[in-house]
Parts: structure tokens; sequence; C-alpha cells
């Protein structure tokens, strides 16, 4: 019988608790049942939603949330597509009123180009959110210092990107990711820019405690295969930042022993 | 008048129902206008001059000239 490995701890935001430490975007899939069947392969326990006006004169036809299972899955709405604090504080007392929870992913982005956050506005978001009760997982670059004021303003969670929101361009700063997660005292979800399965683990590895993505898998040649890949590197990664790394070599070291291999000696 | 905008006339009988500008009706309500928009169903939430209206209020809550009205749902992204 071999010795047990210790369970990891769930990953606990305000009130929830996952076993899971990958969030799943709902967009850009091609139908309805290839997000449904998506979200199920990458093991995940919540999703991020947008908010969005409802058109007059909608053709009838198959509904998004048919295909979320609200029982199985915490939905955590977005501000996605807000540009300035007013409207992204409008559009998370909309989504709180609508689903009667008071988790919100804060996005305020600064550049329809880039998605860049906008973090004057993403820092004043934060501290009204906070004032009014939210619990704010919220989205920022990976500067050091703005995470810092954001965990101090009282979110529950900081959400560096890797790389521009859809870029896949994978975590192009390892070494900020590192020093906003040593500094932190509230969860570091890695949000935006990871390209492949990958980039899930490199950023546990670095010791992220999640990691949220969407067009990764969505726009896979064959999402469902990258859902199954992503939720294997992100457990894969998670197991490795815990089990903590060999420290680098300068030279070779065999692992073979170096005694007895024939044809040595006289 | 109650509920003009600055963005509106005085007299203006119109009102702006997710940036679309439209003739205002007498006696219209929040719940009537879910209804015309097949949007009466969860996951459907209403601002009124960028107020939330919560959910018990929806009946209740008159729609007036030059209301500003954000009818919004869920939809999938990332």
């Amino acid at each position: 019988m071999s010795e047990p490995i210790p369970a990891d701890n769930p990953l606990v935001l305000g009130a929830f608790r996952f076993e899971s430490r990958l969030f799943l975007g709902t967009g850009k899939y091609a139908t309805y049942p290839q997000m449904r069947d998506a979200l199920d392969l990458s093991g995940c326990e919540c999703v991020t939603v947008a908010v969005r006006r409802i058109p007059q004169n909608e053709a009838p036809g198959a509904r998004f949330l048919d295909y979320l299972d609200l029982d199985r899955y915490t939905i955590l709405p977005n501000t996605a597509g807000c540009f300035d604090a007013e409207s992204a504080l409008r559009t998370a007392r909309l989504a709180r009123e609508m689903l009667n929870t008071d988790l919100i992913k804060l996005e305020v982005l600064g550049d329809q180009k880039t998605l860049l956050p906008e973090p004057l506005d993403t820092l004043r978001a934060t501290e009204i959110l906070v004032q009014e009760g939210f619990t704010v997982l919220v989205y920022t670059s990976d500067d050091v210092m703005l995470a810092k004021r954001l965990q101090e303003a009282g979110a529950t969670a900081v959400m560096p990107a890797g790389s521009p929101i859809g870029s896949g361009q994978g975590i192009l700063n390892p070494l900020n990711l590192r020093l906003i997660i040593e500094q932190a005292t509230v969860p570091i979800i890695v949000d935006a820019g990871v390209g492949q399965a990958s980039d899930v683990a490199i950023a546990m590895e670095l010791g992220a405690d999640g990691v949220l993505m969407n067009t990764a898998v969505a726009a896979a040649k064959d999402p469902l295969r990258m859902a199954r890949a992503v939720n294997f590197a992100c457990r894969a990664g998670r197991d490795s930042f815990l089990a903590g790394r060999m420290d680098k070599r300068m030279y070779a070291m065999a692992s073979s022993p170096p005694h007895g291999v024939i044809g040595a000696g006289a | 008048m109650v509920g003009v905008e600055d963005s509106h006339l005085a007299g203006d009988q119109t009102v702006r129902i997710n940036g679309e500008i439209q003739p205002w009706r007498p006696h219209w309500t929040v719940w009537e206008l879910l209804q015309e928009l097949e949007a009466d169903g969860p996951g459907v939430a209403v601002e009124r001059n960028f107020a939330v209206v919560r959910r018990q209020n929806l009946a209740t809550t008159p729609i007036e000239p030059g209301d500003t009205l954000e009818v919004v749902r869920l939809v999938g992204g990332g």
C-alpha cells in the first residue's frame, strides 16, 4: 500500500468553496451543446457569464440558459465590455438582481484594441462594490502594485491577466505573476491570455490559486478535447506546485549508480 | 414634468429602451414591457433611470415619459 498523498484544500472565495481550480467562460462556442459538453469535460465548478441587453423582436431559438446547469455550476456574472466604472457598477447591480448572487467578476477595460484593464476605474469600482457587499473577483493587468491595492481595497480574489484577453499568448510575465502571488493575502486567479493546456499548468506551477479561461477552449480546433486537456493541466500544475520542484543545477547528475558498470576496471 | 431627462425636450412623449427611442404609452409598466419583450422569465433584470428595479416591484413600477430603461439578460461570455 503506497503512502497516501494529503488532499488539497478547496479554493475558498467568500461563501463559495471549489474543489476544481479551473474557471471557464461561456462565450464563443460553436453551439450551446458544445459549450455544455466543454464545461462538463473541463471539470470546472464555476462558470462566468456576461450581461447584455435583450434584443427586440428576437427570433425564437435555442436559449443560452437552457444549456447551463444552474444546480451544478456556480454562476459568476461579469462586467465584460464595460469601459468605465459607472457602467461596470450598473452591470454588477443588475447581475445581482438577476442571479441573487453577490459574486461578480469585475472588468473595467481601458481600450478597445488591447482590452487591457483601466487601473484607476478598476480600483474605484472595486472599492464601491466591496462597500455594497459584493464578493469581488477583480480582473487586472499583471501590475504588482495594483494587485496589492486591489486586495487592500477588499477584493475577494485578484485576477491578473497572463496576456491580453483572447490573445492566447500565455503567461508573458511569469516574474510579475510570481511577485503578485508572493505578496497575496487573497486568492490569485490568472484570467485571460491562456492559449493552451501548458499555459494553465505554468500558471498553477507558479502558485496561482486558479485559472479562468474561455477562448483557448472555445477556439481550439477540438474544443472538447482541449476542455479535457485543461482539466488535466490545471490539476497537474497544482500538484506540481504543491510537490515543490527540484533545485536547478549547472551540470548533469546521473540518476543511475556510477559504480558497477560492466567492462570497467582491470 | 416628472421623469423628463435632460436629453429629452419638455413635452417629449418618448422613452429610451435599451438605447432606442420609442413612443411612450399611458399606463405602461415595466412588467408589461417585459412581457412585450418575452422576457418575463428568470434571468432577466431591469434598470430604470440608472437604478435597478427590484423583482418584487416590476409590476408596480410605471414607465413615464422620458424614462431610460435597460432590460438585460445573461449571455455566454468570458
